[in-house]
Formats: structure tokens, sequence, C-alpha cells
């Protein structure tokens, strides 16, 4: 029995395997699908909704939604791709994003993204939340203020016992990231720089390093976010 | 009280080490300390052998856990839009007199604290309040007085009850002042019938048989969504696994929905045979009672039941007598979440974890609680399906509208002389209820709480069915003399408080949504506000991932369809644009601390 999937996005017959979501299906057929909390390797979250995508009408992520025969997925029409933007713009107000004095500038999936979509200044308004920066781990810095929820950290980097270090606390507009006091002082190098590079923003920095790669040659100052799936 | 160790021990001890049953150590710990500190939190991780911030995660989850001590006695009032309507400002503020602190803090010592809670299901009978997990209703500031004497005097919270409420209410184990209120008894729910005798003909039947009559009967799950109750357990049944769970959804948490307190107070064996009668059909042997925490005073009352019904050999092995069927149920209590009532929300949290919803699929027919093929079904619902097992799926779907059969429990509260539960059958018009309940000077009704629907008069005439106006069963009347912008500002102020917080959205669009509300109210707004706020409840409702997000902007989306007159009536028309920034406030603290006067040129 085939385990192949035949599928259309945006009208473009696609190709993917029974199990796979829309979002990994999308990147094998060169189809770029907009991903924040999405990261190849991890179960999937669903917590940024940037991936919507309608399919028989309906909005689903597309980075938990799996694949069917036939399926037809509706992504870079208007209407969605402005929610798209809305998601975005959302994240900017809600949280205190300061680009030019951010590590992570030019690496950073969600300012790639602003740029995406040409974000001038966020539609809504700016909701400048009081957020805790937490230094007290030897070797990451956590600053809330940057952090978009989207729970890479949480799932990708645990304790040798699989024991979380990252969790959710609190709810609502209050939910925040924090850590397990004893689990992060026990970080590694290796750990410490994996948070960093999973976080899609500067949320997470690995202490004693910064600016190793100047601006102006970072993942997204050549190439524009998305453009490794779209080739162009 | 002791030492925080030995608490989180004694508990933990008492639940087997069993990192499942995290919400009840907390309970315990919360009981015993009077908070769950960060001493607790560290000693509950280290016990359960878990990651402290998962500890952390659950303990500031729900509403009524407390890092902080929320004092001996912690009152939690209601603040729901009706408790609003009922004179609660007047309440609050005696017990803010009489206390000497403020909503959100402790006081006397540490001696008493104040809170305001998110709806507690005694719509009929506001402002209410809970102390010390004992219902008071009808609160009025000279009762406020008495109250907060007797709490000085250290007086049991039991022993502050003056009038015992009706029916089971006045039961050994309840003894609760809340009435029942029930107006008007149907011919499915609150029609008698012989105890036992459901679950006795679904044993004598094949399992697959009852699933058809249930799914002859067209029975739609009764927490508001409709889903098809046969389908459910049809799925749950063909799904694949060596054990399955009957859940029952007893967290009814919509603002104005009360209608499952009175079916626990005067209904509970029913609903646990309807439990039994679900768990014969998809071949479970186990059920869980999810009851919301405000409930937690029918606990005892509903435990003593539960073993009544063991002892007669409804539940327990070779239940209502079948060889090799076994079934029983047990309690688990919730800790304030609205949320939780999403099905897949409540298994998590049954399981001891945050109440966040799980990503679908799989759906929780296929992987529920434990990971196990579940069925999570309402209160109603499974009361509904011990009749139609009695007299048949064809019987009940004699019954309402084309795609809505049976009757529905409504509870109908705000502005009406007749609050309380009305059994009617499906298809009743707004109009017919609204005299009924005596509601009739009405000017707006909003059907399904505040994920539902506000509609007008000129809707008056519409069905209460899922073909039109769609309900779990909250009925709020609302009456000319209100402000209708603030009882929409207090459902925003609600979803803002029980979001939980894990999708973009629902997490900051319901905020964006409920200050944009806010500059409109403020008489700030302009035609474009208004236009930007109709849009953006869109892209809310569109994006997010669960049911709450997905209905959360309703309040502000409805009116505006239907009253949208109110909203122009508070803008500014012959304004292009009004900033949000406001000068005035945003100095206010500085010049207070330097002892100045705000100098601001008009801008």
């Amino acid at each position: 029995m085939s385990n192949e999937i035949t599928f259309t996005i945006d009208g473009k017959e696609c190709t993917g395997k029974k199990g796979q979501t829309i979002v990994e299906a999308a990147k094998e057929n060169g189809v770029y699908i907009p991903v924040l909390c999405h990261y190849d390797g991890l179960k999937p979250a669903g917590t940024c909704r940037i991936c919507t995508v309608r399919v028989g009408g309906r909005n689903m992520a597309a980075c938990t939604t799996p694949v069917a025969q036939n399926m037809v997925v509706q992504s870079n029409i208007p209407e969605i791709e402005d929610m798209r933007k809305a998601i975005v713009e959302m994240l900017f107000v809600e949280g205190n994003h300061m680009c030019p004095t951010c590590e992570k500038s030019g690496n950073c999936e969600l300012q790639a993204l602003g740029y995406r979509y040409t974000m001038l200044a966020p539609r809504f308004p700016y909701l400048w939340p009081v957020r805790e920066v937490d230094a007290s781990a030897p070797r990451i810095y956590i600053d809330t203020n940057r952090c978009i929820q989207c729970l890479r950290c949480v799932r990708g980097v645990t304790a040798k016992d699989g024991k979380h270090i990252f969790g959710l606390v609190r709810r609502g507009d209050r939910t925040a990231i924090s850590v397990d006091p004893e689990l992060a002082a026990k970080m590694t190098d290796d750990q410490a720089q994996k948070a960093m590079d999973l976080c899609p923003v500067g949320a997470l920095l690995k202490k004693e390093v910064g600016f190793a790669v100047p601006m102006g040659k970072r993942k997204f100052d050549s190439k524009p976010i998305g453009s490794e799936i779209e080739g162009n | 009280m002791g030492n925080v160790a030995d608490a989180v021990k004694k508990s933990v001890k008492k639940y087997g080490g069993d990192a499942t049953q995290l919400l009840d150590v907390i309970r315990d710990v919360q009981a015993a300390m009077g908070c769950v500190s960060e001493e607790a939190i560290l000693q509950i991780a280290k016990q359960l052998d878990v990651s402290r911030v998962d500890i952390e995660g659950v303990v500031t989850f729900y509403h009524f856990f407390s890092k902080q001590p929320v004092g001996n006695y912690a009152v939690y009032l209601n603040n729901s839009a009706v408790a609003t309507m009922k004179g609660r400002a007047a309440v609050a503020r005696a017990f803010e007199q009489e206390v000497g602190c403020r909503f959100g803090g402790t006081a006397e010592g540490g001696n008493i604290g104040l809170f305001d809670t998110s709806c507690i299901g005694m719509n009929d009978q506001e402002p209410a309040a809970i102390i010390n997990g004992v219902i008071f209703t009808q609160l009025t500031p000279e009762r406020v007085k008495d109250l907060v004497a007797d709490m000085k005097a250290g007086r049991d919270v039991k022993d502050m009850i003056k009038t015992m409420g009706d029916g089971q209410n006045q039961n050994d184990l309840i003894r609760s002042m809340v009435n029942n209120n029930i107006q008007k008894k149907g011919q499915v729910l609150f029609d008698p019938y012989e105890a036992g005798s459901a679950l006795k003909k679904a044993v004598s039947m094949e399992p697959v048989a009852v699933i058809d009559e249930i799914k002859k009967s067209n029975l739609r799950g009764r927490g508001g969504a409709g889903f098809p109750a046969g389908m459910k357990w049809g799925f749950c049944r063909d799904a694949t696994g060596n054990k399955k769970y009957v859940i029952c959804n007893a967290d009814e948490g919509e603002p104005g929905t009360f209608k499952d307190r009175v079916i626990l107070t005067e209904l509970p064996g029913m609903l646990f045979e309807g439990m039994a009668v679900a768990g014969y059909a998809i071949g479970s042997d186990e059920g869980i009672l999810y009851l919301r925490a405000e409930y937690a005073y029918l606990k005892n009352y509903l435990e003593n039941i539960l073993e009544n019904l063991r002892k007669k050999g409804t539940l327990g092995k070779n239940a209502a007598g079948k060889k090799g069927f076994s079934f029983d149920i047990k309690i688990k209590l919730g800790a304030g979440a609205y949320v939780c009532g999403e099905e897949s929300a409540l298994i998590e949290s049954a399981e001891g974890k945050r109440g966040a919803p799980r990503n679908r699929p799989p759906f929780p027919a296929q992987y529920g609680y434990m990971g196990k093929p579940t069925i999570v079904n309402n209160v109603e619902t499974f009361c509904s399906s011990v009749k139609i097992v009695l007299e048949g799926g064809d019987w009940y779907s004699k019954m309402g509208t084309a795609q809505s059969k049976g009757t529905k429990l409504l509870s109908v509260s705000g502005d009406c002389k007749k609050p309380g539960i009305y059994e009617v059958e499906f298809g009743m018009t707004i109009q017919t209820l609204l005299e009924e309940c005596d509601g009739r000077q009405a000017v707006a009704v909003q059907v399904g709480g505040p994920s539902g629907n506000c509609v007008g008069k000129r809707d008056f005439g519409r069905r209460i069915c899922y073909d039109d106006l769609a309900t779990g069963g909250s009925i709020i009347v609302i009456g000319p003399e209100r402000d209708l912008l603030e009882v929409v500002h207090n459902f925003m102020e609600f979803f803002v408080e029980e979001s939980c917080g894990w999708c973009v959205p629902c997490r900051a669009g319901n905020v964006i949504l409920k200050n944009k509300l806010e500059k409109i109210m403020h008489g700030k707004g302009t035609a474009a506000d208004l236009k930007e706020l109709e849009e953006w409840c869109l892209i809310v409702k569109n994006m997010s991932r669960c049911g709450l997000g997905q209905t959360s902007p309703n309040p502000i989306y409805t009116t505006i369809k239907n009253f949208r007159e109110i909203y122009e009536a508070r803008i500014q028309k012959d304004k292009d644009y009004i900033t949000e920034f406001d000068l005035a406030a945003s100095v206010k603290d500085s010049c207070a601390f330097a002892g100045r006067k705000p100098h601001l040129e008009e801008h």
C-alpha cells in the first residue's frame, strides 16, 4: 500500500507522506508556509498560529494538521496573509521588542517575518507590558520582554532525565516562560547554545558571548526568511 | 499551621506519589498552609520527582491556588455581569470597608482575604460569594457587615449560614443556602423514573444497540458545541485500547449557566446511571466526574450517592447484575479555570496538568485521558441518555426541531422576575421564554453566555436550538436600564482573565479588543476605531486555537452587528483620529512624586 498522498496548496499539485503535517509536506514541495513555534524535529505546539491555512473553508494550523489525500489547502491568499501579518504585529505589541539593541537582530525570525510582511508599524497599539529578566543561571540569560512563548525551549531542551528546564507559568496575558532554577543552573554550554539556537527571538541568550557574528552578516541580512524553501 | 515539608509529604503519600493527582496535592497543601509558597512548590517537586517549573506552572494556572496567603477566610466574590446588575458594587464596597483592604489583598493580620472570581454558577441568586468553599447568595451590604463580624470573631463558616436552600440543598451532606429555583419541569430530565431501570435495560441489550438508540435519538452534546453524542460514543467504542474512560464534564463555567448545579443537587443518581450506560456502551469500566471547584460544596454528598449506588450494585463489579461488566466512578475536582470546560483541556487538568487544550487530531475518542480512548460528555447529556435508553430514540426525536431533538435545560438570569431553571423543548422562541420568566421589558438577551450571541428585540422571534440560536444553557436577560457596553466589557474582562495563554491571538488579541472597546466607551473612539474593532474580532475568531478564542470576540462582534447604534452614539463622528495616548495619565505618577501639577498643552 502506498503511503504517498497527493494534495494541492493554492492550486499547486503536491505530494506528501502519510503522517506528515501540512507544514512539513509543503516544505518538501517548495512551498513556504510561515512558522514561528514550529521547529523541525520538535513535537508541534500550535502556539503562534501564523501557519494558519484554510482547508475546506475552515482555518487550521498547518503545523499540527496532517495532510490528507486530495486535501485542498489555501495558504497564500490575501485574507490569510493579512491575518498572519496581524499575528506578527500582535507579537510586537504584546512584548517589548527593541530590535536595534537586540543580540538576535538579523537572526531573529520574528524580525524577519516583520520584513516579509512589510510591517511598518503594528496596526495595534503597543501594550508595553512589564516583563521579567532572569540572569541568575550561570550560562543562560532569559529576557521575557522578547519572548513569544513558542515553547521551542520547553520542548527542545530538557534535563538528562527528561525533566523540564523551561515551562509555562501563569495564564492569560500574564503567561510567561520560566525555569526550574536548579535545573537551569546545571545547564551545560551545549544546552545553553541549543536553547539560544532554538529560540526564534532574543529571549534566550548564551552568556559571555555577544555579537560573535557582526550585524550585516547574519542569517536574514542577505536572504529573507522563507527563501531557503521558495528558492529565490 | 504545621511544617510545609510535612504537609506536602502527608498529601503526596495520601495519593501514592501519583503526579496525575497534582491538583489534589496542591489543594491539600493550600488548605493546610493557607497558600502554596515557593518552599511548598519546591517540596512538591522533590517529592513527586518532577520539575519545579511544572509545579509552579500548575499552581499559577488555577484561580483557587495561590502562592500568597489568601487568609483564614478567603472570600471569592463573583464578578459576573449579572452579579453587577444585582448590586455587586455595593457589596464589594461593604466588604472592603468592613475588612479594611481592597480586593486582591488580605487584612486583619492576614485573617481575611478578598478576591474577585469568575462566574460561580449562582447567577439566579446574585450577588454571591464563596468563603472557604461555602456559598453565600443574595448578599447585601448589611449581610456583609454580619459576615465580616463573624469572621473577625473566628466563627466557623458553615455556622454563618442563616437559612437553608430548597430541596437537597438541605441534605445533611450539603447544608447550603443555595436555591434550586426550578421554574419549569419538562418531560425528559425532570419526569421521574425508576432509578436503575435504564442501566438494567441497557445491559440487557448489545452495547452497539445502546449506541444505535442514542444515534437514533439525535441527542447532541449539551455543553454548547452540540456534537452528536451517539457518534462520539461510537468512535470511542471502535477505537482500539485496553482501557477506556467515561468522563463527565461538570465544569460549567460559561457565565450565566447553573443548570448542572441543579442536576448535581437533585438528579445525581440519574447522572451516574447515564455514565454507567455510556460505560457499558463503549466498553469502559471507569468513569470520572470532573467537578468544578466552585461546586466542591456538593462533593461529600455526591461521594455518598456513589457509595449508595455501589451498595445497591448499580456500580462496581458485575454492575446492574451484568456478569463481566464492571463500572465505577470517581470524582476529580477542578481548581478554577473556565477553559477546562473544553474537553481536551479538561483531560489535561484531570491528569494533573495546566488546563490548556490539546492540539487535535488526535481526538479524545482515540487518545484521551491517560492516552486512552475517552468520551467527555456534559452532565445533561448523560442524564438525557438515561431517558433515551428507557423510552427509545424515536420517542426522544419526536421532540424539538429538525436538528435539535429533545429538551434543553436553560439557566435564566438577569433582568427577569423568575430567574432559574427551565426545561424546555428545543425550538422555543426567545419571546416565549421572556414571557415565562417575566422578562418582558428586555431590550437584549445574551443567548449562550458571553461566547454566544447577544440579540435584540427584532430577533426575539428566533428559536432556541442548534439550527438557530444555540446555547449550552446560559440565557441572560438584559433590561432597558443597563448600559449594554458595560455588560460587553465585563464579558471581555472575563475572557482576558480566562484565556489559557497558549496561542497568540487569544492571549494578546482579547486584551487588544478590550482596550479598543474601552477607548470607544471613554468617548475617544472614531468611526475608524469602530471599523477596526469589528475587523480585529475576526482575526481573533479566525486564528485562535480552541473554542475559547474562536468565540471570545462574540460579545463585541454580535453587539456591533445587532446594536450598532449604541457604538455609533459613543464615537466622535467629526474626528478622523484620536490617539490612545493619554498624556495626563502618563505623567500622573511622576507629578504626584514631584508634588507638581501637570502642565498640559492642548494637543
